[in-house]
């Protein structure tokens, strides 16, 4: 049962074709009624917020990094080094996104850069992911459809686990760099990223490739492992905070549902999660308007928390709901995490077999 | 000679903003520039079919709401992913304080 559930979450399998005969696919989805001139006001891109936040974030990578060089031989690097690696392995990804979403920065050289930037320490191609993301926003949480879905019923928990240190993502990129440097795609990626776009794809991996290659020779004639320290391997070591920080945007919520307040989560977090992490966990809030920029967001969780549900007050609260439902989720893979809308809050879909959550096969759901 | 329409009042937009016009069941997107001029596209964004007057207007650049694809509308240029079609542009003229459109 669990074997052919998993199978259905491919892209390249049939369930692709059955949610866009569901109507699930590229669906409509709820947005709460936010007056056009305050969405001007959110959306209004700006360069200081993110200029401030960048030069912090590599000032910190480049201080922690020196400090660990200094250290490096005595066990004094190790703390310095775990904070490089946290900045570079974890942090790198809400870079990542924001610049991705193209929000970070007014000016556009600026986003691009810290995306490229951010896509290499990621260790994600910047023109396969940017499909995969926009997918991801198109169908949320769609079974079939949406290539970014990281707890999957039943959840495959060895590799969530290994994932804290990087084990199943960086061999996964490196394969997928000597497949791209090769001139090719994956079939999901086929699915996503149109032909226009494809060498893109390729000349970045063997970029990278090269990139990569220099650290190990570096490694290698230098005989000291500090190369692969500072480059490359922070995505293994420090990425622990990754999933931490990942697994609370949809881990254990509804399928198939067409509304991101009952497929998402939006965690309170102190504001030294929130640096790290650029506010990705006002989720719900960036699900439903995708252009308003991360140092905004507080503003619009504001304007649309009571059409929502309730807030999760801290990650251990999100926690504390989410390992529950992936362990229960093990066995029974029709459970998932209810969310009830505050009272009040704007009504949407009335649930149908195939979209309430449990995400059943479509043929079966409309057959219901 | 193309067909005109009246698209709207020329004070119903914002100066750098852009409002949704409906004609015969088909979706159109009409600018005002921060200079006070007037353009006219396809309402729907050329990657998923979203509407564009959700989006953000800056300069002469429209992103579309939903993916922040961004267009020149201008010439309805495509400005890079996830938007690699470019957007259909309609001729606006301004006249008597209203907008119109050639359409067709």
């Amino acid at each position: 049962m669990g074997r052919e559930r998993l199978e259905r979450y491919s892209l390249s399998g049939p369930e692709n074709q059955a949610a866009v005969d569901a109507g699930l696919a590229g669906g409509e989805w709820f947005r709460s009624a936010v007056p056009r001139q305050r969405m001007k006001e959110l959306m209004r891109r700006s360069d200081g917020p993110a200029i401030r936040d960048t030069v912090i974030w590599i000032g910190l990578m480049a201080a922690f990094a020196g400090l660990g060089i200094a250290f490096w031989g005595s066990w004094w690097a190790v703390p310095f080094f775990l904070a490089y690696g946290v900045l570079y392995g974890s942090s790198s990804d809400s870079r990542w996104h924001e610049a991705g979403h193209g929000t970070a920065f007014r000016t556009r050289w600026l986003d691009q850069g810290l995306y490229q930037l951010a896509s290499f320490m990621i260790m994600r191609d910047p023109t396969t992911w940017r499909w995969s993301h926009a997918r991801h926003h198109t169908d949320t949480l769609i079974v079939g459809r949406d290539p970014e879905i990281a707890a999957m019923r039943p959840a495959r928990l060895a590799r969530l686990l290994a994932n804290f240190a990087g084990l199943v993502d960086v061999p996964a990129a490196f394969r997928l760099m000597l497949v791209h440097a090769a001139g090719r795609l994956t079939p999901d990626e086929a699915d996503y990223v149109p032909a226009s776009e494809r060498p893109r794809v390729y000349r970045t991996a063997r970029v990278d490739l090269a990139i990569y290659a220099a650290t190990v020779a570096a490694a290698i004639g230098f005989r000291s492992w500090l190369p692969v320290v500072l480059i490359g391997g922070p995505r293994l070591y420090g990425a622990f905070m990754l999933p931490v920080y990942g697994l609370t945007q949809h881990a254990g919520l509804g399928e198939n549902v067409l509304d991101h307040r009952l497929n998402t989560r939006t965690v309170r977090m102190n504001a030294v999660h929130r640096f790290l992490y650029w506010n990705m966990n006002y989720h719900v809030e960036h699900h439903m308007f995708p252009m308003v920029p991360y140092h905004r967001l507080p503003e619009l969780h504001e304007e649309i928390r009571r059409d929502c549900a309730p807030v999760y007050p801290s990650l251990w609260a999100a926690y504390r709901e989410i390992i529950p439902a992936i362990v229960r989720q093990l066995r029974d893979q029709e459970h998932f995490v209810h969310r009830e809308l505050l009272p009040g809050a704007a009504p949407f879909h009335v649930p149908t077999p195939a979209s309430d959550g449990r995400a059943r096969p479509l043929a079966a759901a409309r057959a219901a | 000679m193309g067909q005109w329409i009246r698209a709207c009042a020329s004070d119903e937009i914002d100066r750098e903003d852009v409002i949704p016009v409906d004609h015969d069941g088909r979706a159109y997107a009409v600018y005002r520039s921060r200079d006070d001029r007037y353009y006219a596209t396809d309402g729907h964004c050329t990657h998923e079919q979203k509407l564009l007057c959700d989006g953000l207007v800056m300069g002469s650049v429209i992103e579309c709401p939903m993916h922040n694809g961004r267009f020149d509308y201008t010439t309805g240029r495509a400005l890079g992913a996830p938007v690699v079609t470019d957007l259909r542009t309609y001729p606006a003229r301004v006249q008597g304080g209203t907008v119109y459109i050639e359409i067709g």
